[in-house]
């Protein structure tokens, strides 16, 4: 488990100064827009994928603590990775907040999520951005 | 004489959770014993279908099911029980008056005139009626602070417009729309007023006679009632024209192999199905618990708590206070550095639950310069020492402290 501190300040930082934050225009990235999944948060990711490698990640949006923080930290943990790695990355962090023993080393700041399993009713919030890059990853693959 | 703590004893849900302090009355209301037992009685002594009189339970049921009507024609003071159409809700009456009067009687061109204080149930089905039939949707402007002025509905008046679909009480804000100078300039005009009365007849004496709306629908648990029934009040002249949504059993009198269908008369046409009869016999135990400690008292009360609250508000420095005016006691805000479920959150860790969010009325936000708020609504249960704690609460709260709920 990350000591309680840590994880504060981590939610805190991402929070309130998220990394890769605001839309680029650039046709090379594609788009999600998490709008309907919940009432409140409203988050757009974008991803440009190049070959096999997520190249970058930005985002934009309105949300809590958990929707911004994950978000962000997410698009720092999968830029420049491979697609594949990238997606086991996120399944790995799926676990997590199922609250399944293992090992979540490689999740690096996203071990904050680490007791998110916790408040069912906010789960959610942990899954918004991250699922947009999952889906955006797997699109990647049919073009 | 208004006596909250033994009104609060009337409610189960204050007695087996003492230490939550309910700030989400607008959402839903808790229920007091009575509405419970009228339920209770129901299941226990009379669960049989109503509108059968074969046996003395149906009839039994039956009875208690039709003077619901009388009841909730008393309690809004309508005309007569034909005025009166039980529903799932307000969302279902708004709905009905939409499809069936909105379908039938717009056309291309016409004017629905609306404002952006509506809650998602009264302006989707009016988009929907506008959709179908060409007409079109115009907004009545707001003052800087979001009150529906008569002034500017004058303006915003016109011709074309056919019909007008408002609030009556902001469930956001917590504004009273003036309804009655409304419905006097939309008639004048020929329009017709159909009134969202879902947060207005809980915390407002609701007289539709004197108010001449043409339309009001509003729900049974927003007033301490079950949910899942509601009353939609109509002139009889506009129900009697007008087609049903729902089509089935207990709603038409014949039919043939060829389809002709002979509806029954308002309001019976409206309500094809097996209704939800033990929910608007909870309703009537409801409106006769409210009647008989005076909505006059309600009303009275809920202004205090209402000032009472304001002004403790108002000293806060860390907070985005949205409505220090409004008329029924209802508190908006936003806490300053940290998003509204985050501090929701925080909050119900303290045992106390308010809502977080747009709360349904999406096109707001441009007005108050906020898309997510907090809102606390209180109801006739809540009492100042909570408005005391919560505002105790509300003074220490830091965004570290709103991330440890989370840890």
């Amino acid at each position: 488990m990350m000591d309680t501190e840590l994880k504060r300040a981590i939610l805190i930082d991402h929070y309130q100064k998220p990394h890769n934050h605001g839309l680029v225009e650039d046709a090379r990235y594609a788009m999600k827009h998490q709008a309907s999944s919940s009432c409140i948060d409203d988050i757009k990711v974008q991803l440009d994928i190049e070959g096999d490698i997520v190249k970058d990640v930005r985002f934009d949006g309105v949300g809590c603590t958990i929707s911004t923080a994950s978000t962000s930290i997410f698009s720092d943990l999968i830029k420049g990775k491979t697609r594949e790695e990238a997606l086991e990355m996120i399944e790995r962090y799926y676990k997590l907040l199922r609250g399944e023993e293992d090992d979540y080393e490689e999740l690096e700041e996203a071990q904050a999520f680490d007791t998110l399993y916790a408040q069912p009713n906010r789960i959610k919030c942990g899954l918004i951005g991250v699922e947009a890059m999952e889906e955006l990853i797997k699109e990647s693959y049919k073009k | 004489m208004f006596d909250v703590e033994k009104i609060r004893n009337d409610f189960p849900m204050i007695r087996n959770h003492p230490d939550i302090i309910y700030f989400d009355s607008a959402a839903t209301a808790y229920k007091p014993q009575a509405v419970i037992d009228a339920v209770m009685d129901f299941y226990n002594y009379r669960t049989v279908n109503v509108h059968r009189g074969d046996y003395p339970l149906s009839f039994e049921a039956s009875k208690l099911y039709e003077d619901t009507r009388t009841v909730m024609k008393k309690f809004i003071n309508a005309r007569s029980e034909k005025e009166i159409v039980f529903t799932y809700g307000a969302t279902s009456g708004l709905n009905i008056v939409a499809y069936s009067y909105g379908h039938e009687n717009l056309k291309e061109g016409d004017v629905v005139l609306t404002s952006y204080l509506e809650h998602a149930s009264d302006i989707l089905p009016w988009f929907k009626a506008c959709e179908k039939t060409g007409a079109k949707i115009e907004y009545v402007p707001l003052t800087e602070d979001g009150h529906l002025t008569v002034e500017n509905f004058e303006k915003a008046m016109h011709d074309g417009v056919k019909v007008v679909a408002l609030t009556f009480v902001s469930n956001v804000l917590g504004y009273e729309v003036p309804v009655k100078e409304i419905c006097r300039i939309a008639h004048s005009y020929g329009a017709v007023v159909a009134i969202d009365g879902a947060q207005a007849v809980p915390h407002a004496i609701v007289d539709v006679q004197d108010l001449d709306v043409d339309f009001l629908a509003f729900s049974s648990h927003k007033m301490c009632g079950p949910s899942g029934a509601g009353v939609l009040y109509g002139k009889y002249e506009l129900l009697e024209k007008m087609d049903s949504l729902l089509f089935g059993g207990g709603a038409n009198a014949r039919f043939d192999k060829e389809g002709n269908i002979i509806l029954k008369e308002a309001p019976y046409k409206f309500e094809a199905g097996t209704p939800n009869i033990e929910g608007t016999i909870g309703m009537k135990a409801a409106a006769e618990y409210l009647m008989d400690i005076g909505m006059e008292n309600i009303v009275a009360y809920d202004r205090e708590l209402q000032r009472y609250f304001s002004e403790k508000m108002q000293q806060l420095d860390n907070i985005d206070y949205y409505n220090p005016k409004a008329d029924v006691g209802l508190v908006t805000f936003n806490v300053k550095g940290i998003f509204a479920q985050d501090a929701a959150a925080y909050l119900a860790a303290n045992n106390i639950d308010v809502r977080s969010g747009n709360h349904c009325a999406k096109i707001l936000w441009n007005t108050i310069g906020a898309t997510e708020t907090l809102r606390a609504s209180l109801y006739l249960y809540n009492t100042k020492a909570e408005i005391d704690r919560f505002v105790e609460v509300l003074k220490d709260i830091t965004l570290e402290k709103c991330v440890g709920v989370y840890l």
